[in-house]
């Protein structure tokens, strides 16, 4: 029964919308940075609403069940993930390694795009599908990495254990830590198919990718993952990295600004970089970032 | 491995006008490329042919909406040699200094897709509001933020007032620091570097078998500039730099449109400031019968206009031949054997105009040339022809 509440309330309704008003922000910002004034506060709400009026298009030459599952299959992934994090937050109601189910299920939202690009049966969907899967492969490896990290320094893989032990002092707060962080920042940014690694969607190379067969409703809940993600995976940092979100007094107002903070450096990265190829993504995230990775997991082995 | 066909139009984001290429590819590498244009053809060439010498500036200004001056430019400068007659020397400078705040628009419009192109749409949001300044310095000098009907054969239709000079001077130095700083973010930007340098190289050779015209010239180390090679209007009379680059590639070409933009600033301010006294038009009388060619550097390439006069008030002949014309056959040589990543920002990177270029001609449905452009010519002379004997004109 508690479960079904968290589900319900914290991973679905609040999810959407925290998501929604962070894309707004995203948005916004990225407007101001462009000289433009950016759209009004519902917008986001309305893109959604408008797409789940419209008619479904279902292509001829697409596989019609997996087409149409597979923005249902992300959509659930990212409602559970983000379950499991409420649900630690707020009682500490997890279990043994609830933190690998939480990256497990994070994945789900990105194969379901490779799963909904090679459905829908269409050369540029397949080729974004494609693109899609080797940036997964690219950035999962040193996201874990940097995941271990908060792991060595509370000594366990449950999220609230995680949480716990950042009471006096974040793991951001060591030196291994914000090197884990920067990696994590850069692995959600290509989670989230931003500029610059927004490969997969490519609008002026191949017209969005994985999504170009798609419309109406099956769209509306991809972009709705989308928003859902923008506000799940910087809240999995806050609770890897700061010790989870802090309700009262001055710690929400800290809350706040960590959280803002994340998703601004996100947003400023984004309007301040042209978009990378495939090849160099891999190269990128293979090299140097891992390299980060495999130097903050030492150093927090060491103490640091 | 297995070929498939990428589709790049005929409608398609990256590019504002319909146009079709083919891309064969294996996996993520281009093997082949084929170009279709012609979903735009207006029929300009035809159409001038029924207007007077001075309407025709009109419709050839319509070719095309960003170098719209470049046309009129040319076409006039093409009748002027049909006869021996000298344009007035105030006309020449307010001619450059169209021409040249258009090279500037052109060149920060191209700049802002280049970045739409790749994702960066920060500099393309940044250099089209850029643009804005210029747009209203060109509103200012002749009214029109577009399509500024300036050009007349034998000289220009509107003077330029004393008290706007200041007001343009200042608009133009406004947009100096914002240039800079465009400039140092795409120069000194190290993903752009990773993104660009290399890319879609066209060599010098191959610069000179495909004829490249402009900055894609340029870029490949091809020193031609008509403004310097051929001066026309007051090119001759100060001091700048052609820009020239050798390695060919996109950052090249990026790189030359950058700092032409410096160049056309410094041409423009010379000629606001030394603009001499004087008529502004020639007044051109009766265009005697004859043969006329004009070419100016526009901000793609070298326009081309021919005109021939039969000495009645309407070209017999009309003929141009925009720079991408020249420039999209390079294609062969840049495309092949880079990703489609990559192609998207090379088809780009020679700022095509394809209405520009548009050609026609018939063929069958298994593809057998029926006729081609100079058939249709000779087919509709002699429709003409026809039509004047049946209604008992000659």
């Amino acid at each position: 029964m508690m479960f079904l509440l968290y589900f319900l309330v914290f991973g679905l309704v609040v999810t959407i919308v925290m998501g929604l008003v962070t894309s707004w922000i995203d948005r916004k910002v990225t407007a101001r940075v462009q000289y433009r004034v950016g759209p009004p506060f519902l917008q986001p709400l309305i893109d959604i609403v408008k797409l789940l009026g419209k008619e479904t298009v279902i292509p001829a030459g697409a596989a019609r069940e997996m087409f149409l599952f597979a923005p249902l299959l992300g959509f659930a992934g990212v409602v559970s993930a983000s379950t499991v994090l409420w649900a630690n937050q707020l009682h500490a109601a997890g279990f043994m390694g609830d933190l690998i189910v939480a990256v497990y299920l994070l994945t789900i939202p990105s194969l379901s795009i490779i799963l909904g690009g090679f459905a829908s049966g269409n050369p540029l969907a397949s080729l974004g599908a494609s693109r899609e899967m080797k940036l997964v492969v690219a950035y999962e490896l040193p996201f874990i990495l940097a995941i271990l990290v908060p792991v060595i320094w509370a000594g366990s893989f449950g999220l609230g254990d995680i949480i716990e032990s950042q009471k006096s002092f974040m793991t951001a707060g060591h030196i291994s830590g914000m090197i884990a962080l920067a990696v994590a920042i850069l692995c959600i940014q290509a989670k989230l198919a931003m500029v610059p690694f927004d490969i997969p969607e490519a609008e002026t190379e191949i017209v969005e990718g994985p999504l170009v067969e798609y419309s109406g409703p099956a769209l509306g809940i991809f972009k709705l993952t989308r928003s859902m993600l923008l506000f799940t995976l910087p809240f999995f940092l806050l609770v890897l990295f700061f010790g989870g979100l802090r309700f009262s007094g001055p710690g929400f107002f800290r809350t706040l600004l960590e959280y803002v903070g994340i998703v601004a450096i996100l947003t400023v990265i984004r309007n301040t970089n042209p978009r990378v190829r495939i090849d160099q993504a891999v190269r990128f995230f293979w090299g140097p970032v891992t390299i980060l990775a495999v130097i903050a997991v030492v150093l927090a082995l060491n103490g640091i | 491995m297995g070929r498939t066909v990428i589709p790049i139009g005929p409608y398609h984001p990256l590019q504002e006008e319909p146009e079709f290429f083919t891309l064969t590819v294996e996996g993520e590498t281009v093997v082949d490329i084929d170009v279709r244009i012609g979903y735009n053809h207006r029929g300009i060439e035809k159409l001038s042919e029924s207007k007077t010498f001075e309407n025709s500036t009109f419709v050839v200004e319509r070719i095309c909406g960003i170098c719209s001056t470049s046309h009129p430019f040319a076409y006039t400068r093409a009748v002027e040699d049909i006869f021996p007659m000298e344009v007035p020397v105030r006309a020449k400078y307010i001619r450059t200094i169209i021409a040249e705040a258009e090279r500037i628009h052109s060149h920060l419009l191209w700049l802002g897709l280049a970045g739409h192109f790749l994702g960066y749409n920060t500099v393309y949001m940044w250099a089209w509001k850029l643009r804005e300044e210029i747009l209203d310095v060109m509103e200012i000098l002749s009214g029109n933020r577009n399509n500024y009907a300036m050009f007349k054969p034998g000289g220009v239709r509107r003077d330029i007032k004393k008290e706007d000079i200041p007001v343009c001077l200042k608009k133009i130095d406004s947009i100096l620091p914002t240039l800079d700083m465009l400039k140092k973010a795409v120069l000194d930007d190290p993903v752009l570097h990773a993104r660009l340098k290399g890319v879609g190289v066209l060599t010098y050779q191959e610069a000179i078998e495909f004829s490249a015209l402009g900055p894609t010239s340029r870029a490949s180390g091809v020193a031609r500039d008509v403004r310097k090679d051929s001066p026309y209007g007051a090119y001759r009379e100060m001091e700048w730099e052609m820009i020239v680059t050798g390695n060919g590639d996109v950052f090249d070409k990026a790189v030359i449109r950058i700092l032409e933009m410096f160049e056309s600033v410094k041409i423009l301010k010379y000629c606001l400031n030394r603009l001499p006294e004087g008529e502004i038009d020639a007044n051109i009388e009766d265009v005697p019968p004859g043969e006329g060619i004009g070419h100016i550097e526009a901000p793609r390439g070298e326009t081309f206009h021919f005109v021939k006069s039969d000495g009645t008030n309407r070209p017999l002949r009309h003929k141009v031949r925009a720079p991408t014309f020249m420039n999209l056959p390079t294609y062969k040589a840049t495309v092949k054997g880079e990703t489609i990543s990559d192609a998207t920002i090379i088809l780009a990177a020679i700022d095509p105009c394809y209405c520009c270029t548009e050609r026609l001609a018939v063929k069958d449905t298994k593809g057998k040339m029926l006729y081609d452009g100079t058939d249709l010519v000779r087919l509709s002379r002699e429709k003409t022809e026809r039509l004047k004997r049946r209604m008992g004109i000659r």
